[in-house]
């Protein structure tokens, strides 16, 4: 524990089937944090040093929000929160700020973009939706899920976007499809054309999103989440093949040009201590994310 | 008993400790400290307090010894250095103190690193604790990063009075002696815990989980919060890998993060959460002290380790005291060997190491004769996990976000090796991030002579 402050969980929303958000006091790292970068939150005297994306953050309050997805034992654990209770650790933030808000002005307001969030990823789009349009810049947004229980922010993510797609795998809300038929038919069907896409979700969506844009010859930005000890580049843990080059996504990171990052090594290595259960309830929310049936697409 | 031979020191057997992470050494008991402090002939002009970086008045401390007074031994020692039960254990002394003592010409030295150990432990045990200063002249000064280097430029400058901060980017202070220094070789609770506890008690403040650079700036402490000048003590922390191919496969692992998750995060007690693979055939590459550690971790973990080293058994870079341990669990050696691939199965995981048999060709330019490569000697070891023991440089974090501070080409803070003034007023550095990874006490002295340039210069300030 920091001698200096105690990191309190202020507010707990579960957002859906086992997804939470949650604010937590942390002034130094809410002051300090911008859209694309994480925390590492340690729960208890025995827990481990879990990585999640700054959701949100208000400096004057100085609190950030995490939203989290409820899978393996560690998460899980995170879930057992309640308001008034606190963290033994929180530390942040972490990694480089988004692309996004280091690039010029004047080059963000001529760029069309798309921001392509899954499931829980769209936790991490939704601070850089805010940012963009608390700036001033447009952007449209594919919010692409299991099923209808499992889309979350959406009145937020609204709020910030000037067009929001739904897209669900079974059709249970908005279109039927996977994020890239979305793709697809926002470009093909609906004459959309972007410059710039950021795609945030589990790596086999980010995997296949690329794959996809790469023909369509758009840059994409993704963010990557492997597995993490320090977060602070001491262990190495977290290393990456972008290009030729090896990159720790912790401080070179977590944001990398998609059509860069060799994908198969890092879903590889993200596998490395997965528990049974956190294994089962992956399959279930990325198992049948990726069917490439034709298009199926409904409008919103 | 023989003058010329140290008094043998306790350990656990080798067949017992492997299977556990208590302490290997098990330290003197009374009579046999008394005894060993006897062996030194009190040199009027000790040769050994010039070889220790802080220099400890060690005859001093081994006269208290001799009298029974260990009371009086540690205040002795205290006055040098705050982390004597840490460097006791962890002191490569063959090559400081004890290389110089004059007890050595004929014979073993005396035990100076064993006595300073049974001194601190004493003193712990009997809850003999520093003092913490009268006088505060609450001037604001930042330490960052809580390793030796860091902990004892703070009390020094608690010491002068100041009203010491330090800002630690891990959630346990202690830097590479809670996160890399195994348990067996430095127990956290009973050892390391306690000095840090001493640190505190001279009024040092320590804020965890701040990352300088990321969490808060330098440029921010002094601007913003009143921190009239500063000490970098950031270490060396950045691993490095071999850039063969099959190095990102499942199951290999830098050293940093194996010994991280055993040490740090407790991976070897199944209650913390923390996971660590253990292998069943496992190979440490490389030859230092961390691959030692590394390798007597694998093995209390449950793997068959082998150390694979480029040079010859003369050359690990390894305290002798290392090596001898490391062969006694059990380890095997693989010398004169260097990995070309690992080879990865379908999953992604590690399932060998390609390997060359070297030989030592001509001097290079530090002497050492250079490993070259034999024809045709290509060969393959089984294994199901690396680790990768190659060294580790200083994280560029912080000289990346400090205005005008300067570093030179391998990422090391330029600063001056007597003082720690960097190229930045009112910041001093020293320690691994200053020389690259080096020594406990090493660190410790560099903590200390920047403590003393610091409060002259904000004496100077004040004029
Ligand atoms: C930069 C970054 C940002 C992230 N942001 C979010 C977020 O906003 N919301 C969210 O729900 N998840 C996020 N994650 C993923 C989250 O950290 C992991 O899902 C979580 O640590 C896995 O814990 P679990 O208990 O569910 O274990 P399981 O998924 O069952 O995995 C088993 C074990 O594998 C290890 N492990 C697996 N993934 C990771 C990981 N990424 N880092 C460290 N250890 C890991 C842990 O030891 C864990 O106990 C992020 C990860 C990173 C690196
Ligand atoms: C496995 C291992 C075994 C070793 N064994 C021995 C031994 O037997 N004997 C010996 O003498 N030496 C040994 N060493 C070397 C010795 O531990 C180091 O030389 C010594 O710890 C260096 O001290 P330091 O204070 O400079 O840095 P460190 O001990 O590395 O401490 C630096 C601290 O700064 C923190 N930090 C880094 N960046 C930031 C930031 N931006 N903001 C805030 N905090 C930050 C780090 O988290 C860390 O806690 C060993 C090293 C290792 C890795
Ligand atoms: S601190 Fe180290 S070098 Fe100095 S006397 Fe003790 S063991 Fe020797
Ligand atoms: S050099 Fe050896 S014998 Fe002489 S004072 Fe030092 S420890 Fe004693
Ligand atoms: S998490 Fe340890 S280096 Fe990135």
């Amino acid at each position: 524990m920091t001698d200096n402050h105690i990191h309190t969980i202020t507010k707990k929303v579960k957002l859906a089937d086992s997804i939470y958000l949650m604010d937590v006091k942390a002034p130094r790292v809410a002051a300090h944090c911008y859209p694309g970068q994480f925390i590492i939150l340690i729960a208890d005297e025995k827990g481990e040093r879990i990585p999640l994306t700054i959701c949100d953050y208000d400096r004057e309050e100085g609190t950030v929000t995490i939203v989290f997805q409820a899978l393996g034992g560690s998460t899980k654990l995170l879930a057992e929160y309640e308001v008034g209770e606190a963290f033994r650790d929180f530390t942040g933030p972490l990694g480089q700020r988004s692309e996004l808000v280091n690039m010029a002005s004047e080059e963000l307001s001529k760029m069309k973009i798309l921001f392509v969030a899954g499931g829980v990823g769209t936790a991490p789009v939704y601070p850089q939706m805010k940012w963009m349009k608390e700036n001033g810049y447009d952007a449209d947004c594919i919010i692409g899920a299991r099923n209808k229980e499992l889309i979350i922010l959406e009145d937020q993510m609204k709020e910030y976007a000037k067009n929001v797609f739904i897209t669900t795998d079974d059709g249970s809300y908005g279109m039927k499809g996977n994020v890239n038929e979305a793709i697809k038919h926002l470009i093909n069907e609906k004459k959309q054309h972007y410059d710039l896409i950021v795609a945030i979700g589990p790596m086999i969506m980010m995997k296949y999103v690329c794959i996809l844009t790469k023909e369509l010859g758009i840059r994409t930005i993704v963010s990557m989440n492997p597995i993490m000890v320090d977060g602070t580049g001491m262990c190495g843990a977290c290393r990456l093949t972008i290009g030729d080059e090896i990159k720790f996504a912790c401080v070179d990171g977590p944001e990398f040009d998609g059509h860069l990052v060799n994908f198969d090594e890092a879903m590889k290595r993200l596998s490395m201590y997965k528990t049974k259960e956190g294994k089962q309830k992956l399959r279930e929310r990325e198992g049948d994310t990726h069917h490439h049936k034709g298009c199926e697409c409904h409008n919103e | 008993m023989d003058v010329l031979k140290k008094v043998p020191i306790k350990e656990q057997d080798p067949g017992v400790r492997v299977r556990n992470f208590d302490e290997v050494c098990l330290g003197y008991d009374i009579d046999e400290a008394v005894a060993e402090a006897t062996r030194c002939i009190q040199c009027k002009n000790p040769k050994c307090v010039k070889g220790c970086p802080v220099a400890i008045d060690i005859p001093g401390f081994i006269h208290e010894i001799v009298n029974k007074d260990i009371s009086k031994a540690f205040q002795v020692i205290n006055k040098y250095s705050a982390l004597p039960a840490i460097c006791g254990r962890v002191c490569p002394q063959e090559s400081q103190c004890e290389q110089v003592c004059i007890r050595g010409i004929k014979g073993d030295p005396v035990s100076i690193g064993k006595l300073e150990r049974y001194v601190a432990d004493w003193a712990r045990e009997n809850n003999i604790r520093p003092e913490a200063p009268s006088k505060k002249n609450g001037i604001k000064v930042a330490i960052i990063g809580s390793g030796p280097a860091g902990l004892t430029c703070a009390r020094e400058m608690a010491e002068l009075g100041y009203d010491v901060t330090i800002f630690e980017a891990l959630h346990e202070p202690g830097g590479v002696l809670v996160y890399g220094i195994p348990e067996f070789r430095l127990p956290k609770e009973a050892v390391v815990r306690p000095e840090i506890e001493n640190v505190k008690a001279m009024g040092v403040k320590i804020e965890t989980n701040v990352i300088v650079g990321k969490s808060v700036t330098i440029d921010e402490l002094m601007d913003e919060e009143d921190f009239k000048a500063v000490f970098i003590g950031t270490g060396a922390g950045l691993p490095n890998f071999m850039g063969i191919p099959g190095e990102n496969a499942n199951g290999v692992f830098s050293a940093n993060e194996y010994l991280t998750r055993s040490n740090l995060m407790k991976a070897f007690d199944d209650s913390y959460d923390t996971p660590i693979i253990t292998g069943d055939k496992l190979a440490v590459v490389g030859g230092g002290n961390v691959a030692m550690d590394a390798a007597r971790t694998a093995k209390r973990l449950g793997a068959d380790v082998t150390i694979v080293y480029r040079r010859s058994e003369a050359e690990l870079p390894a305290r002798t005291e290392e090596v001898h341990h490391a062969k006694e669990e059990g380890i095997h050696f693989q010398l004169l060997t260097n990995p070309k691939e690992i080879l990865v199965d379908e999953n992604g995981w590690v399932k060998g190491m390609r390997c060359v048999r070297m030989e030592l060709g001509e001097e290079d330019r530090s002497g050492r004769r250079r490993p070259v490569e034999i024809e045709n000697s290509k060969f393959i070891l089984e294994l199901d996990t690396v680790i990768m023991s190659l060294g580790t440089s200083p994280n560029p974090l912080i000289s990346s976000t400090t205005k005008g501070l300067k570093s030179n080409k391998y990422g090391c803070i330029v600063a001056d090796e007597a003082t720690g003034v960097t190229s930045r007023e009112g910041v001093f550095a020293g320690g691994d991030a200053v020389t690259g990874a080096a020594t406990v006490i090493l660190a410790m002295g560099a903590g200390k002579s920047a403590a003393e340039a610091m409060d002259k210069y904000l004496r100077d300030l004040q004029k």
